[in-house]
């Protein structure tokens, strides 16, 4: 296993480089300076801001300077934020935006496993039906639909939630977040866990268990969920992208201090070292939460060997 | 040799069913799939021809008939922040969104259908370089290279059809792969080749007909991906720019001002969402019945 580990995460090396350079030259393609201000530098100031920042030199010399910069973990000084790191930023902003994410995940597998079993274990009955058109919906409407939909609801007309903040991660703002976050993906998990089931409880073993005399709540629990959730281990890193493309609408809308709010500023804003640094933390992230996911199936699955 | 000699024997008298007819069939009788299409043919009109039909332009600008409530003034949606009429604007929105859509996907198609197509038929080292190229793009956080394209070249109609595209055929050519080794070792493909046809004529002609199904069905489920995708893009403001419209754009400016005129957010996004589920349930639909094995 340990061996298996270190391969991927040598994979990812290769994975990483080719982002970072994606970024870094599309970043510097694009038009326009991050000292562009109103009033215009005199060619001295800007001269030495851009020899500051080491930006007179040559740019594949800066590619290779930033690169060396990476490896060693440093992402370089935030153009626009005067005096703060790429790493202090993030540092600062990724809870919130961890917190919304983790607690939009974990509701999302309870329920989603739930509705998902629910409308196995009836299939082709009334239940079912429901938490299936329920489901559609759920991928069908977008977050960008049911984030001010529910803040006109809650917020504007009956007054129960705060309709934007932070607030430390008070409870009753991070309620509407969680849920816009978590809505598209109860949605995916419970159609993932119903499809799973239906064909598990098929299978000769549930027949074993069932001739055993085992009550059905334990064939469910014990047997069958087991095998019936391993195509939504591996759903896993999928949703975490969706999580994140999510949370960029999210705390847009309900204006929340995390990490998806600096990326589209900054990106216009042409603060090239915070784009870039951000680009390579969520693809980190990514990559060892698909490693991550990987592991669990092997550990579900004993057919599974890790080689 | 003459024509006559190749023309193929006549059909018998009984026509068997084919798995199209097969399929058909299946797919009339799922109510879901027969609702969406009804819808979507709906949609489709509205789009094409609506705008020619409304009274106001989707960008005239009436600064004294701002945020009429729906139905007043002969305004049947409203009208916006600037007194443009929203269902002028819906309507051109809606086509520019299923307009987006179709093409996006197109260019995903192309791309995924060739690359699966070729990494399948080819195999060996060459399928094994292909496909690792789709797993390392697969593990990139896309839609931020997404963004940093509309940034980087600014806006424009061309770049976002092809920025999504560029996005979506990952999956495509995944499918398309999968199918094209089962299909490789078939007897026909076989004949194929000692007809003295050649690997690009084979693809071509015999692996890529062949691939139409699971194809359309993953094509009936990219539509409404690419249409989100466009309309997230929208929402952060990159997306289709100002007086133009589509329907992520109509819902982001909707929500802004939606205390003060919330139709302007509710008929955008009712119009969003019964686009995405019929597209969705036509999609489960031919799923069902092109591949009945995976209900």
């Amino acid at each position: 296993m340990f061996r298996f580990i270190g391969r991927r995460l040598l994979v990812a090396i290769p994975t990483l480089f080719l982002v970072v350079t994606l970024a870094f030259f599309m970043m510097r393609a694009a038009p326009g300076s991050p000292f562009d201000t109103d009033r215009k530098l005199s060619p001295e100031i800007e001269r030495n801001v851009l020899a500051k920042y080491g930006m007179n030199r040559p740019l594949g010399e800066q590619y290779l300077s930033y690169l060396a910069g990476v490896a060693r973990g440093d992402l370089g000084p935030s153009l626009k934020y005067k005096d703060k790191s790429v790493g202090e930023i993030l540092k600062e902003n990724y809870p919130v935006s961890l917190k919304l994410g983790l607690s939009a995940i974990v509701l999302a597998a309870l329920l989603g496993v739930s509705l998902g079993v629910l409308a196995a274990m009836r299939q082709n009955r009334m239940v079912d039906h429901g938490v299936m058109t329920v489901a559609i919906l759920g991928v069908c409407i977008p977050t960008f639909v049911t984030a001010p939909l529910l803040v006109l609801a809650f917020a504007s007309k009956l007054g129960w939630l705060p309709g934007a903040g932070w607030n430390g991660g008070a409870l009753a703002n991070m309620a509407m977040p969680v849920t816009v976050l978590a809505l598209p993906q109860i949605a995916i998990i419970s159609r993932l866990t119903r499809a799973g089931m239906v064909e598990v409880l098929q299978s000769n073993y549930v027949r074993t268990a069932r001739a055993k005399g085992l009550s059905e709540s334990r064939i469910v629990v014990r047997h069958a969920l087991r095998a019936a959730i391993l195509p939504l281990v591996s759903y896993l890193g999928p949703a975490c992208a969706g999580l994140i493309t999510g949370s960029l609408v999210v705390e847009k809308i309900f204006n929340l201090p995390g990490l998806g709010k600096f990326f589209v500023l900054s990106a216009l804003q042409r603060d090239y070292t915070v784009v870039m640094g951000m680009v390579i933390f969520y693809a980190a992230l990514i990559l060892v939460l698909n490693l991550i996911a990987d592991l669990a199936y092997a550990a579900l699955d004993p057919r599974v060997r890790l080689a | 040799m003459s024509a006559q000699v190749l023309a193929p024997s006549p059909p018998p008298a009984v026509r068997g069913r084919s798995l199209w007819d097969d399929a058909r069939r299946r797919l009339l009788r799922n109510r879901g799939a027969v609702a969406g299409m009804i819808l979507l043919g709906l949609l489709v009109v509205a789009a094409i021809a609506g705008p020619a039909f409304t009274p106001y332009g989707y960008d005239s600008v009436n600064k004294s008939d701002v945020w009429f409530a729906p139905l007043r003034h002969g305004h049947l949606l409203g009208t916006d922040a600037l007194g443009r009429d929203l269902l002028a604007r819906l309507l051109m929105g809606l086509r520019v969104s299923l307009a987006i859509g179709l093409v996006a996907t197109f260019v995903s198609l192309a791309i995924g259908v060739s690359w699966g197509a070729v990494a399948g038929f080819v195999g060996g080292r060459l399928d094994e370089l292909m496909m690792r190229f789709v797993d390392v793009l697969y593990s990139l956080p896309f839609i931020f290279f997404v963004i940093l394209l509309m940034v980087t070249f600014g806006s424009n109609f061309i770049l976002i059809f092809v920025a999504i595209g560029a996005v979506e055929w990952l999956t495509m050519s995944r499918i398309v792969r999968g199918q094209t080794l089962t299909l490789k070792h078939k007897e026909f493909i076989e004949a194929a080749r000692a007809a003295g046809l050649g690997r690009g004529g084979i693809i071509a002609r015999h692996i890529v007909p062949n691939l139409l199904g699971p194809v359309v069905v993953y094509v009936t489920l990219t539509i409404p991906a690419v249409i989100l995708a466009e309309s997230f893009l929208s929402f952060l403001g990159l997306g289709v720019q100002p007086p133009m419209a589509s329907l992520g754009s109509l819902i982001a400016s909707g929500a802004q001002d939606m205390e003060l005129a919330p139709w302007l957010l509710i008929f955008p996004s009712a119009v969003m969402v019964v686009t995405l589920m019929s597209f969705n349930f036509i999609g489960d639909g031919l799923r069902d019945a092109i591949d009945p094995k995976d209900r």
